[in-house]
């Protein structure tokens, strides 16, 4: 068995073997990661760079943990503190480093396309961890991993994705695997921050009102407002983001079943979730962490020989 | 393809293995059993059932292991894993590693790569159902084997469907 493809730049390029193929490897890497010596020889003879032209922490520890778990060499980039901040372009970066005898490439851009450019324009297997507003598929990855492993199957699980679905790259790739795998979607906000045709887009079911979605889904996978990418007033005030479409204490122990919540971080507390919603035993915030080291092993050890 | 061993004599010869692993292993607190995925596991399923049958009085520890991350031709092509299940502490115990063909020994030394992520083992030894010893590329060898067979290098010798086959190329 092996991925269609030899970038990983999309779950929209993605089949669902290769989704499948992913999240079994990633089980088995979850086992590595529970050994007293979590690590394996795997990519002893590969170098991976981390390209960060964007604010991280989780995703950026998560794959080079993962590197150095698979036994990769790895380099860190960071755009501040780079020729980047010189002007130099981001191709040159590229290239630059690539004629060091570099392998693979993690990046995250805040420009959407950015892993696609580069896939066209050098030879190494390009990671996206995340380009603006249109993917973040190790994410969504992770996410599906983390759901199957809590309710033990994707097919027929009812997902609602709650808030900002119009800036959110975790929104999209969780859209396109969760209906790829046979779950159902609801996206839930405010009608100013769900794109207009989304449903006939990707198949997603859209309400604006949260307490009925929420008494609808098995899980909720609730999203950060991504203030720094909205450039137009969409909502008044957090506050009011916060009295319609916050979830608290109450509200969950107002619905007749017991839901799962899940949050892709950094959390607002108090605006999309109240603290003792994140830190309840409802909440897998803290395995959805866990699992990302998992599944970008698998991601990084299936793309590791494409390149040859 | 070609039979190299019937059903019936690879079970006689499950049975005799099992009978060897017994007799030097009583006391199955120091001892814990590992198929190697995945001819391994086929093979170590029958013989653990069967050392269990002739010693009813304790469980027989028996885990599975797979190498595909450890793999020294991994660059070749990139498999996806078999499920890895050691449910105990190998620390300070004899391991036994079950698997059906000893080629090159490859498959071994990896198998004891991995054995080392998981801690000090006292000892391991190696049972194998098909020794094609003259094939050999490491200097490792089985401490009980069912059979040693003559083959050419370029041959395939598989567990299939409770048989041994050989499938020349």
């Amino acid at each position: 068995m092996q991925l269609s493809t030899r970038h990983l730049l999309g779950i929209k390029n993605l089949t669902k073997d290769d989704i499948s193929l992913i999240l079994s490897t990633a089980e088995q890497f979850k086992e590595v990661l529970q050994r007293p010596v979590k690590k394996v020889p795997s990519l002893r003879d590969v170098t991976i760079v981390n390209l960060f032209y964007e604010n991280s922490t989780r995703t950026r520890f998560s794959f080079e943990l993962a590197e150095k778990r698979l036994s990769a060499d790895t380099i860190n980039f960071a755009a501040s503190g780079s020729s980047a901040a010189k002007g130099e372009t981001l191709l040159d970066t590229v290239n630059n480093i690539l004629s060091m005898k570099v392998d693979m490439v993690v990046i995250r851009h805040s420009a959407s396309g950015a892993p696609h450019f580069l896939a066209q324009h050098i030879p190494a297997a390009i990671i996206n961890a995340g380009d603006g507003v249109n993917e973040h598929p190790t994410q969504g990855l992770l996410d599906a991993f983390s759901i199957k492993e809590k309710t033990g199957k994707l097919e027929g699980t009812k997902v609602a994705i709650i808030g900002d679905i119009m800036h959110s790259r975790v929104a999209q790739s969780n859209m396109y695997l969760l209906k790829k795998m046979g779950a159902e979607v609801t996206v839930c906000g405010p009608p100013t921050l769900i794109p207009k045709h989304i449903s006939q887009a990707l198949g997603v079911n859209v309400s604006y009102n949260l307490k009925e979605t929420l008494e609808w889904c098995d899980v909720a996978n609730v999203l950060r407002i991504q203030l720094e990418r909205q450039n137009q007033v969409l909502f008044s005030s957090l506050r009011e983001y916060s009295l319609a479409y916050g979830i608290n204490r109450k509200l969950l122990d107002s619905l007749h079943k017991e839901i799962v919540i899940m949050h892709p971080g950094p959390i607002n507390r108090g605006v999309e979730l109240d603290s003792d919603v994140a830190d309840s035993k409802q909440s897998i915030i803290l395995q959805q962490v866990e699992n990302g080291v998992a599944v970008r092993m698998a991601v990084l050890y299936l793309l590791s020989n494409r390149n040859n | 393809m070609q039979v190299l061993l019937s059903s019936q004599q690879l079970s006689d010869m499950v049975d005799q293995l099992a009978g060897q692993l017994h007799k030097s292993h009583r006391d199955m607190n120091d001892v814990v059993f590992v198929g190697i995925q995945q001819g391994g596991v086929v093979l170590g399923n029958e013989i653990v059932s069967a050392i269990q049958k002739i010693n009813p009085g304790q469980k027989v520890p028996y885990g599975q292991l797979d190498i595909t991350f450890y793999r020294d031709d991994i660059r070749k092509e990139i498999l996806a894993p078999d499920t890895m299940n050691l449910p105990f502490a190998i620390e300070n115990k004899t391991v036994v590693l079950i698997d059906d063909v000893l080629f090159t020994g490859r498959t071994i030394k990896a198998a004891l790569d991995v054995l080392l992520d998981y801690g000090r083992p006292a000892k391991v030894e190696l049972c194998v159902l098909v020794d094609r010893k003259e094939h050999r590329q490491f200097p490792i060898q089985a401490d009980y084997v069912g059979v040693t067979l003559k083959t050419n290098r370029t041959d395939k010798v598989k567990l299939v469907n409770k048989e041994v086959v050989l499938i020349t190329s």
